[in-house]
């Protein structure tokens, strides 16, 4: 591209431009090529979807594409003629706009407010008035019911996810992007979206929506595009398509959507929450009264749109928040409200939802970081001192045994890829033969191989009886891994139920707030 | 990775030594220079400037002397704070420290009637209770109230330079001294001893040396000094192990304060062998460390080479006085560059600038013009 750079227009030949081209994108990062000459088109009136796995580099093209990243070198047209996005400032000017999956909305504002925000020609005092009258108009039109005068704060997820969509087509987006929009929807707030983005679709927008869910890409979109590892594996219609062929291209190899498992034996009661409240950081009501059992070689799944009280439930089991009420029983001892210490010395294993920020300490070695919990205690330590050579032995043993991909057991942790981060933690919380494992979230963001190998050590804690609680977002984790699953809506339980017999249309009805009717007691 | 103009920028995650060895000694030359440039609006030729101050301190007898009496000081509270850094501890209330301990020394000097012998080792064991003292009232008011320990420790200082003044001019003040504001004289039991020739107290060098050592060793070897590591790396990481925050920062005040406290001992026992005005014992040592720790990036051993070298600049400050005959003040200019510099190249660490390839660079334009 060296040489002739001149802004031109694209020659239409047979057929009418399209509403969007990227052509031959890269993109490095120290280390990784995100995005690999990657190109695509995108028509107007099209639901286009971006699948991949998680790190396959959809979210860095749509954000070079959203002006959040430049490229290294490779070129953009939108109808038919060549642009240079420098700032997202510049692509709303060209008509993108974009939904992240986490909201950038100011939570204590209103909606028309946060609409009115950084927008052009908007009188000095009360902006927000003048976006009020336009958002009505918009929300009708499109089918997206909002209260503009309602503060962020106080809207559900699904709700927030309609403002941010309102925000950009207010600035007048002809090509939307949505981040992984559904992965803080229930399902029935899903089809709701898919509604809205048909909407659009035939207003002759271009919608762009990126994923790793299958069913949502056959379900919605006209075309796809797979990416994996930075390129661009193929784009087909989906209507040429299906599920097993698109898995293939995403992962690269065949895909066993379910894994193997040997049948459960519930043994002692390995966990028990009785009646369990506590408050939110902001000091509301997060969990109301929640009662249930984990036995030792079973897993309980959580289920639940992020937000409902699941975090706030692991936090108390493994003493990181303190209860109001209620009891914590974990393998037959009283433990409700003891430090966090106190709890893990009595077995319990803790996979944390915010690995980077919890889970490791970045800064400091791996060999420091696999004996984090375990450090006041021998053989890691005898009266005031660390047992340095013990601690170096352990740590050679568990990088082999679990895998951790690294150049040395000195190196920091922050250092090290996602997957290889997630099995230090678990070499650290499973090595100590817990009774209970507590695990959040443990496969997000990881890739595929990562996930399969994460996702086999708790099937395999769970045959060796331990007791394992699972909190995940990710439906299909849940139903994959879990012997029986709890629902959480709003601090509390909807219900809970077998996964043998459990239908995703019922745990989508409990997640939406529904209780399930004949409550079994467990 | 990004360009800008004929450079390309690229990121890093960590460091190497190298790397860090090399922008910090950037960062002092720097200053150096920017000094000069001040010596030169002085009317004072730098080069001249710079062969006299060395000649006068690094080329002396007296002038190694001075410069290690200046640095004992500084390496007991840069070590001090080396281990409160360690825990993102902001302690900036050495100075404090230093001044609690120097006026707990001065009670037990002049008013305890310990005998002979066992007073300075009273005096010292005095001077590290008081400094760590100092040191934990914000460590309790950061972890119990979440208040911020920069603004306590700091406001500390000034309620300990408002004791030692009350003292020396009220019920401390000493009967022969003629009306000044000083205590009396130590008796001689309480005098620390010192070099032939100098002021350098060595016993308090010593303690000093001793100090960077068992630091080295606590925060590499310990279980506390695994927790404060732990505690200063990741905040969320310690609170999900379980680590007590209230234990782990106290145990880091007591060290840095009392450190601090025992730097206090040597300045009245070992060279005023009085107490006198707050600005006469310390002269900004405990503001000082702080650039001695920062510059130390966290190794207590490295501590020693930083406190040298600012030894050598308050030498130095001494030189540009009595030889050059600037104000002495032109130390604490120098102090202030050197920390403004060296905070100012620290994203220098993260970033690794290296010129495009000649044919690629006037081309340049496009790549980084996001087309």
């Amino acid at each position: 591209m060296a040489g002739t750079n001149e802004e031109g227009l694209v020659r239409a030949s047979s057929y009418t431009s399209p509403m969007l081209v990227m052509r031959d994108i890269v993109k490095t990062f120290p280390g990784v090529v995100a995005n690999d000459h990657v190109s695509l088109e995108v028509q107007a009136g099209e639901i286009y979807a971006l699948l991949g796995e998680n790190g396959a580099g959809k979210t860095t093209l749509m954000n070079i594409l959203y002006g959040l990243y430049r490229p290294d070198s490779g070129e953009i047209y939108v109808k038919g003629k060549r642009i240079h996005i420098r700032s997202p400032r510049d692509a709303i000017a060209h008509g993108i706009g974009m939904v992240h999956q986490h909201f950038k909305l100011v939570r204590p504002h209103t909606v028309a407010e946060n609409v009115a925000l950084g927008l052009a020609g908007t009188p000095f005092w009360q902006p927000a008035r003048v976006v009020e009258r336009g958002l009505k108009e918009l929300s009708e039109r499109y089918g997206l019911p909002v209260d503009p005068r309602a503060r962020v704060w106080q809207l559900s997820a699904g709700e927030q996810q309609r403002v941010e969509i309102l925000k950009a087509l207010y600035r007048g987006a002809e090509i939307l992007i949505l981040d992984e929009p559904t992965s803080v929807l229930t399902p029935q707030e899903t089809a709701e979206l898919f509604k809205v983005l048909l909407h659009m679709k035939q207003e002759g927008h271009a919608v762009i929506f990126i994923t790793h869910k299958l069913s949502e890409v056959m379900e919605v979109a006209d075309r796809v595009t797979v990416m994996r590892r930075g390129k661009v594996v193929g784009t087909l219609p989906t209507a040429e398509t299906d599920k097993g062929s698109l898995a293939r291209m995403m992962v690269g190899r065949e895909v066993v959507f379910r894994l193997s498992k040997g049948e459960c034996h519930p043994g002692e009661e390995a966990l028990v929450v009785e009646d369990l409240h506590a408050l939110s950081d902001r000091g509301i009501p997060a969990l109301r009264g929640v009662s249930f059992t984990v036995r030792r070689g079973e897993i309980l799944g959580i289920a639940g749109v992020a937000g409902n009280g699941q975090r706030e439930l692991v936090e108390v089991i493994t003493g990181l928040r303190k209860a109001q009420r209620g009891r914590i029983i974990v393998l037959g001892k009283d433990l409700t409200n003891r430090s966090a210490r106190r709890i893990a010395d009595a077995g319990v294993a803790h996979i944390p939802e915010e690995r980077l920020r919890m889970g490791i300490v970045p800064g400091m070695s791996i060999e420091d970081n696999l004996i984090l919990k375990k450090h006041h205690r021998p053989p890691f330590s005898r009266g005031p001192f660390l047992q340095l050579r013990k601690v170096h032995a352990f740590a050679k043993r568990v990088i082999e045994e679990y895998d951790i991909m690294t150049p040395s057991p000195r190196t920091p942790a922050k250092l090290l890829s996602g997957g290889n981060i997630q099995r230090l933690i678990l070499a650290r919380e499973l090595s100590g033969q817990p009774g209970l494992v507590v695990a959040a979230h443990p496969t997000y963001g990881l890739d595929v191989g990562a996930t399969e190998q994460i996702r086999q050590l708790l099937i395999k804690q769970r045959d060796s009886g331990v007791g394992v609680l699972l909190v995940s977002e990710d439906l299909e984790e849940i139903m994959a891994l879990s012997d029986r699953i709890a629902v959480m809506f709003r601090g509390e339980i909807m219900g809970i139920v077998s996964a043998s017999e459990a239908k995703i249309e019922e745990i989508g009805l409990m997640m939406a707030g529904e209780r399930r009717q004949q409550e079994q007691p467990s | 990775m990004r360009r800008v103009g004929p450079f390309i920028l690229e990121r890093r995650r960590a460091p190497s030594r190298a790397v860090v060895i090399g922008v910090s000694v950037l960062a002092v030359l720097a200053a150096l220079l920017v000094m000069a440039i001040i010596f030169a609006g002085y009317g004072v030729n730098p080069w001249h400037a710079y062969a006299t101050i060395g000649k006068s301190t690094l080329g002396s007898r007296y002038g190694l002397m001075e410069i290690l009496r200046r640095t004992i000081p500084l390496l007991l509270c840069g070590v001090g704070l080396v281990i409160a850094f360690r825990a993102q501890f902001w302690n900036i209330g050495a100075e404090g420290q230093l001044l609690a301990g120097a006026v707990a020394a001065t009670g037990v000097a002049l008013y305890s009637g310990i005998p002979g012998p066992w007073l300075l080792p009273a005096m010292f064991g005095a001077g590290f209770l008081a400094g760590a003292v100092w040191g934990i009232i914000p460590a309790f008011l950061k972890v119990k109230l979440r208040v911020n320990d920069v603004i306590t420790t700091l406001m500390m200082n000034y309620i300990m330079i408002y004791i030692v003044d009350w003292l020396i001019h009220g019920p401390w003040k000493g009967p022969t001294m003629r009306g000044f504001a000083y205590t009396d004289i130590f008796p001689k039991a309480a005098w620390l001893p010192t070099l032939p020739l100098s002021r350098v107290h060595w016993p308090t060098l010593v303690i000093g040396v001793a100090a960077a050592i068992l630091a080295a060793l606590i925060l590499s070897r310990t279980r506390l000094g695994y927790e404060i590591r732990v505690v200063g790396e990741s905040e969320g990481a310690a609170r999900y192990a379980g680590i007590n925050f209230l234990r782990v920062s106290l145990a880091v005040m007591i060290l840095s304060g009392g450190l601090a406290g025992l730097a206090g001992v040597g300045e009245v026992a070992g060279i005023h062998h009085r107490l006198l005005s707050p600005t006469q014992v310390s002269m900004g040592y405990g503001y000082t460390a702080i650039i001695v720790a920062w510059l130390a990036r966290g190794s207590p051993l490295v501590a020693i080479v930083t406190s040298l070298l600012f030894g050598l600049i308050f030498a130095a400050g001494d030189v540009i006085k009595t030889v050059l005959r600037m104000p002495f003040q032109v130390t604490g200019v120098f102090n202030g560059l050197i920390l403004f510099f060296l905070i100012g190249v620290e994203p220098l660490m993260y970033w690794r600038v290296r010129l495009l390839p000649k044919g690629e660079r006037w081309t340049g334009r496009a790549g980084s013009s996001g087309s």
